[in-house]
């Protein structure tokens, strides 16, 4: 089976267990992003699948071949194995140039085949002027580059990302990742790329793994994670929430801003309910709040308005944070500017899809 | 994270399984052999039933350890201020000299204690120079007449060690110093602190490491010195140990006290790295301008120079021009044909140990790197704990398993109907054995923290590109830690020119060495026949101290 | 690192080059020596020329017996030649030596001066004696060993480290006439009248009488000659001119003074036995009797040779008799005393 599969995969050092029985898949072409919070055991799923750390339990697969198998201690080496790794420091080696850098997993007799491919990348990425460049004259961004071609290079089966854009300036942030994830795309390998930030993963992944302490919370499409978390700590982790205990009765979630639809849930749970910032509209006190495109048919109009304790403009948004009825206070996202003076009031409505609703536990 | 996935706690994972790489059972290998001679000593040891402690509790050992500690402080404190002090202000400073004063530091690394301790005396007792010139100058003419300090003495002792010994210190703080961001220097000033106070609470903790390395490998100097000690009738637990075996004629009970002096500096090393456990001394930031020289002029100058100055003085310049002067005037009884024999011998040993621990130190090192597993570096560990043997002690170390090798190769001989008799006893091989027993911790030690500096995702990167262990090795690691190495052969090589009592012991028939050659008048306190020779090995050492100092100047990262 | 590769293929062919060198020449002696080269190559030279044996020579001092021991049967020493009683009965103790039963060495050497299973044999003797100074020491101010513990030479005693091997069998010999106690009890009386520290050689404690920081020194014989003659550097006769030769324990109801010997033996397994008996006996022939007397200033032990002109200056002494073996026994709690007393840490403490 082509692609690069992990089963059911554990692994401790010592005594503390970083993961427990991982399972990722991706295939060709696709790109699968890990993302979780520092130490939920992602890196580590990263090293294993290269074989820079010993399998202890589980199975390693790459294009059909199984190359880890905790079973039999059977391990193939990472030079074996065909996988381009890029680090998150890049690891670029600081005796050798970029064309030697990047040339160093290539045959020396065979390499040459692939100098018009290096040439060629080295071009797409705005370094040709760079060859004979040493890593440390770079900056960060061509360094990443760099690192990201010589992984490459060597027309690896599987590619594996640890952070590549974390050591970034946010300005080239973005254009780096449109530049990476098209070298990527066209290579058509399958690529496992490791983040802790959402919104990186969104934009990278065909497919998202969220993790947490070990084991996988959550696996889809960037959409279904972010309308459909599984839990608390998916909503939490894809951005900031406005959080309200309650309970359960005739089927509705029970807030301070109204009751929510709680399908599936019994009569008399205790329940989390989270509400996205972006989730509220907002409009002047003697208006009634406009849907946006997208929004569903059923748009909550809150009842009575709220009083504004701050309104902030962020550029793309307007950050505004409301006092409820019983002095507690949330905080919502509008886009384009929107700024109610404070102490003025507000009419709200909710868009039912941004809001999350969780038994507690 | 990646971090903790290279060094898992060693606690709580007491038992895995060893791992049977190539590399894994390699490093074991050579470590077993290396740590033999250290093994047998701890056998002879635990095998003895002398009875020398009760004695030796009664009466003398509290004194020798009084002494010992008293040793070890003096010249550990000496080394670590000069050391430290002199590689700052050659460093971060500017002033007249200061760029002779880089290598000229490290001169006296070349010049043997003992030596030292020789011309010091001969220059400051009652009837050396100095005094003599007092006397004539105020009109004393009895010792009564005025008070001048002891020479054999435990101040003389600390005085003579310390400047032979600070260049470990200086060496290791200075590649340190030359490491180290110039930002968090420079965060420090803006923070308020001056340039000194930003020494002390900034470049020293972050140097740290490297300087706490410096003061062990001259702490296990002093711990298993002999012959300086001997000649300024210091009484430490080394002295104790000969007494024990040459005149109670108790070698177990030498290998019981040797054996204690191994604990106490099991016991220095651990207490080291558990203290630093939990530390990191990466460097946070990756950008290195220019050092910033701070240009020194009038008194500042001139005391930094004095400071600079004196060490060098001192500890080689003095000694090189007495020694020359009776190099010169004695030249005719001591210069034959055989004294270029000793030249050649003591030049093709030190340069084949240094090349075999250098090679040995690497590979232990990398497959300390590779392994998962705590065996290999307990193996290791064990391997370069030669350096705190006593060289006699360690010699008889020596001398069991290559006899036993011996007597069990002419038994196989034997049996297949030839005789071969002695196959190492009787040659340099053992001689060379153990210079890498007693050096290994040079090397090791180095390559340790050569290959610590190199960040694990390189040893990822090469691997996932498609390069094996040792193509690694000689692709990536070895072409960056070029430097480090040079600088680990060269002090093996320097230490075997002076190497003593292991020579001495080992070596074959009509068999002399530099050191050896020096050693038969020095015994005797005949400094001047023993001159030329002494001469010539502070000699050979001095090039190889100099182009160690212009490889560590070249290895500031970001200077090509 | 194909240069390392080379290295040690070099370094490889030096080791058995050293090794095949030894296998060369046809008749040879092979010797561990505890005495300086330069003090017994003359010897060594004048053997070869007129035996033609070569003699090749390892000086150490100390680890031999460990060698020979860890070395068994393969062991390439076949003799060893050492100074210090204490060092041939160690050796005759581990049961390294053979015997040698030589017609040669009974008649060259006294009874009292070599083993008596014929293990070792002594080939010279020096006395441990006391170098005072002319000045300030009236002569017969000092004639024992024992009187150097009396309080009126406060202050005025130089002497070496008590471990020293010399010091350690002037103890031992002291031990054996007199009991541990009441030597612990002189030992304790010298101490006290020390000048200084114990430090330096025997050489170094004339030089302290000469510069006026002691009365006394304890020393051995040949020095005071080697000193003597030192035409290389002429201050050392300064030293030996200021100081009076004394022999200890002359009376005629006493025993003489403390001697020691140098000696050597045949070891077990010697592969060239012949030559190393050889060479033993020839060191206890005239010849190199007179070359030890002339050249080094010991007594040879020949009766049938005389020592040299200037060590005969000195005049002629009573020697105590006392066995070597003797004095060898007692060497262990001899150096225990030194440690007990502290003897090493001089006068102050």
């Amino acid at each position: 089976m082509s692609g690069l599969h992990l089963r059911a995969i554990s692994h401790a050092f010592g005594s503390h267990k970083v993961l427990s029985g991982v399972s990722v898949f991706a295939a060709p072409g696709e790109l699968v992003c890990l993302l979780g919070p520092s130490g939920c055991g992602k890196t580590t799923l990263l090293r294993l699948a290269a074989g820079l750390e010993t399998l202890q339990t589980g199975q390693v697969e790459i294009n059909g071949t199984i190359v880890a198998d905790g079973k039999d201690r059977h391990q193939m080496p990472p030079e074996q194995r065909g996988v381009g790794l890029m680090f998150q420091d890049y690891a670029l080696f600081p005796h050798l140039n970029v064309r030697d850098n990047i040339a160093f997993g290539l045959d020396p007799v065979k390499g040459g085949r692939r100098s018009q491919w290096i040439d060629e990348a080295l071009a797409t990425m705005g370094l040709t002027a760079y060859a004979d460049a040493y890593p440390h004259t770079l900056s960060g961004g061509q360094q990443q580059r760099v690192a990201l071609i010589r992984a490459l290079a060597p027309g690896p089966q599987i590619l594996l990302l640890d952070e590549p854009f974390s050591g970034l300036d946010v300005t080239r942030r973005a254009q780096i990742r449109a530049d990476t994830l098209e070298l990527v795309k066209k290579s058509g390998v399958a690529t496992l790329m490791v983040t802790h930030d959402p919104e990186e993963a969104m934009f990278m992944a065909d497919r998202i793994l969220v993790m947490n302490e070990g084991r996988v919370v959550q696996d889809g499409s960037p959409v279904d994670l972010y309308f459909q978390p599984a839990d608390t700590f998916v909503a939490e982790f894809f951005g900031p929430v406005n959080q309200f205990n309650g309970i359960v009765k005739d089927g509705r979630a029970e807030t301070p801003l109204g009751s929510f639809d709680a399908p599936g849930l019994a009569d008399g749970a205790q329940v989390d309910i989270m509400i996205r910032p972006e989730g509220f509209r907002l409009s002047f006190a003697n208006e009634t709040p406009k849907p946006m495109p997208g929004d569903p048919d059923n748009l909550m109009i809150l009842q009575g308005t709220l009083e504004v304790v701050t309104a902030r403009p962020l550029g793309r948004s307007s950050f505004i944070v409301l006092k409820l009825a019983n002095g507690r206070t949330i905080e919502t996202r509008i886009p384009g500017v929107f700024l109610p003076g404070a102490g003025s009031q507000v009419s709200a409505a909710v868009n039912t899809r941004q809001v999350h609703i969780f038994k507690t536990t | 994270m990646t971090a903790q996935a290279q060094r898992p706690p060693l606690i709580g994972h007491l038992l895995p399984k060893i791992q049977f790489s190539p590399w894994t059972l390699g490093a074991l290998v050579i470590a077993a052999l290396v740590a033999t001679p250290i093994l047998t000593v701890l056998y002879i040891a635990v095998t003895d039933t002398s009875h020398i402690w009760e004695h030796l509790y009664n009466s003398v050992l509290g004194l020798y350890l009084e002494r010992t500690l008293l040793l070890m402080a003096g010249v550990g404190t000496g080394t670590l201020v000069i050391g430290t002090g002199t590689a700052w202000l050659v460093t971060m400073c500017r002033f007249r000299g200061s760029r002779i004063f880089e290598w000229a530091l490290l001169l006296p690394l070349a010049v043997p204690a003992y030596v030292l301790a020789f011309v010091v005396t001969d220059q400051l007792e009652y009837a050396g120079n100095v005094q003599v010139a007092l006397r004539s100058l105020f009109g004393w003419t009895r010792p009564q007449d005025y008070w001048f300090p002891e020479i054999r003495s435990m101040g003389g002792a600390i005085t003579v060690m310390t400047l032979v010994l600070y260049p470990y210190v200086y060496l290791l703080a200075r590649a340190a110093f030359l490491e180290q961001s110039v930002c968090v220097l420079e965060v420090s000033r803006t923070l308020g602190k001056t340039a000194l106070g930003s020494f002390i609470h900034v470049a020293v903790p972050l140097a740290r490491p490297a300087i706490v390395v410096g003061v062990t490998l001259v702490l296990m100097e002093v711990i298993n010195d002999f012959g300086t000690v001997d000649y300024f009738a210091v009484r430490t637990f080394t002295a104790g140990i000969f007494d024990v075996w040459l005149n109670m004629n108790s070698m177990g009970g030498a290998a019981q006290l040797s054996s204690v002096l191994l604990l106490v500096v099991l016991v220095l090393i651990v207490t080291e790295r558990l203290a630093r456990r939990d530390r990191k001394f990466h460097h946070t930031s990756g950008k290195y301008s220019e050092l910033p020289s701070y240009r020194l002029s009038g008194p500042r100058a001139f005391l930094a120079f004095t400071a600079c100055a004196l060490p060098v003085l001192l500890g080689f310049i003095l000694p090189a021009a007495v020694l020359t002067h009776y190099a010169f005037r004695f030249y005719e009884e001591t210069l034959s044909a055989d004294y270029f024999s000793f030249v050649a011998n003591s030049l093709i040993l030190s340069a084949s140990a240094a090349v075999l621990a250098l090679i040995i130190g690497l590979f232990l090192a990398y497959a300390v790197r590779l392994s998962s597993g705590p065996w290999v570096k307990i193996a290791s560990r064990t391997a370069s704990i030669g350096y705190a043997v006593p060289g006699a002690i360690l010699a008889v170390g020596v001398l069991w398993p290559t006899g036993a090798l011996d007597q069990s190769l002419s038994w196989i001989g034997g049996h297949l109907g030839f005789s071969i008799g002695a196959v190492l006893i009787g040659t340099i091989a053992p001689v060379v054995y153990g210079y890498l027993v007693r050096f290994l911790a040079l090397s090791y030690g180095t390559a340790e923290a050569s290959l610590g500096k190199i960040t694990p995702s390189m040893d990822g990167a090469a691997r996932t590109l498609g390069a094996s262990p040792a193509g690694a090795l000689q692709r990536v690691h070895f072409p960056l830690m070029r430097g480090s190495l040079l600088t680990a052969a060269i002090l093996v090589f320097v230490d075997c020119m002076k190497e003593l009592p292991l020579t001495m012991i080992l070596r074959p028939f009509n068999f002399d060495t530099l050191a050896t050659f020096v050693f038969q008048y020095a015994s005797d306190e005949l400094l001047e026949e023993s001159a030329l020779g002494a001469l010539t090995i502070v000699g050979a050492g001095i090039i190889p101290v100099i182009l160690l100092s212009v490889t560590i100047a070249r290895s500031r990262p970001g200077s090509r | 690192m194909n240069r390392f590769i080379k290295s040690i293929a070099l370094a490889a062919i030096a080791f058995t080059s050293v090794g095949a060198a030894q296998q060369a020449t046809a008749e040879e002696v092979n010797l561990y020596s505890y005495r300086q080269p330069f003090l017994i190559e003359p010897l060594l030279n004048s053997f070869t020329e007129e035996t033609g044996i070569k003699v090749n020579i390892v000086f150490a001092d100390k680890g031999m017996l460990e060698k020979i021991k860890a070395a068994g049967e393969n062991n390439p020493a076949d003799a060893v030649l050492t100074v210090d009683i204490g060092r041939l009965y160690a050796l005759k103790q581990a049961g390294v030596f053979a015997p040698v039963d030589s017609d040669v060495l009974k008649a060259n050497i006294p009874a009292h001066l070599r083993d008596p299973e014929n293990l070792w044999f002594g080939l010279t003797q020096r006395s441990r004696i006391a170098l005072v100074s002319k000045e300030r020491v009236k002569e017969g101010e000092l004639k024992t060993y024992e009187e150097l513990a009396d309080p009126k030479f406060k202050g005025r005693i130089c002497i070496r480290s008590g471990k020293n091997a010399y010091n350690v069998a002037l103890i031992a010999s002291m031990i054996a006439h007199h009991g541990k106690a009441e030597t612990k009890a002189w030992l304790e009386g010298v101490k006290a009248n020390l000048a200084r520290k114990p430090q330096g050689n025997d050489r170094a404690q004339s030089k302290a009488v000469y510069e006026g920081q002691c009365d006394i020194a304890i020393s051995n014989t040949y020095y005071v000659g080697k000193m003597q003659t030192n035409d290389e550097k002429p201050e050392q006769k300064k030293w030996a001119e200021a100081v009076r030769v004394t022999f200890l324990n002359q009376g005629s109801d006493q025993r003489g003074a403390h001697m020691n010997v140098s000696g050597a033996g045949v070891l077990k397994g010697a592969k060239n036995r012949d030559a190393a008996v050889k060479l033993v006996e020839w060191l206890s022939k005239e010849k190199a009797q007179h070359i030890y007397a002339e050249v080094n200033f010991e007594y040879p032990t020949n009766p049938k040779v005389e020592p040299s002109q200037l060590v005969k200056s000195w005049g002629d002494f009573k020697s105590d008799t006392l066995s070597m073996e003797d004095i060898a026994k007692n060497r262990e709690e001899a150096t225990k005393l030194v440690d007990e007393v502290n003897f090493d840490e001089g006068p102050t403490s």
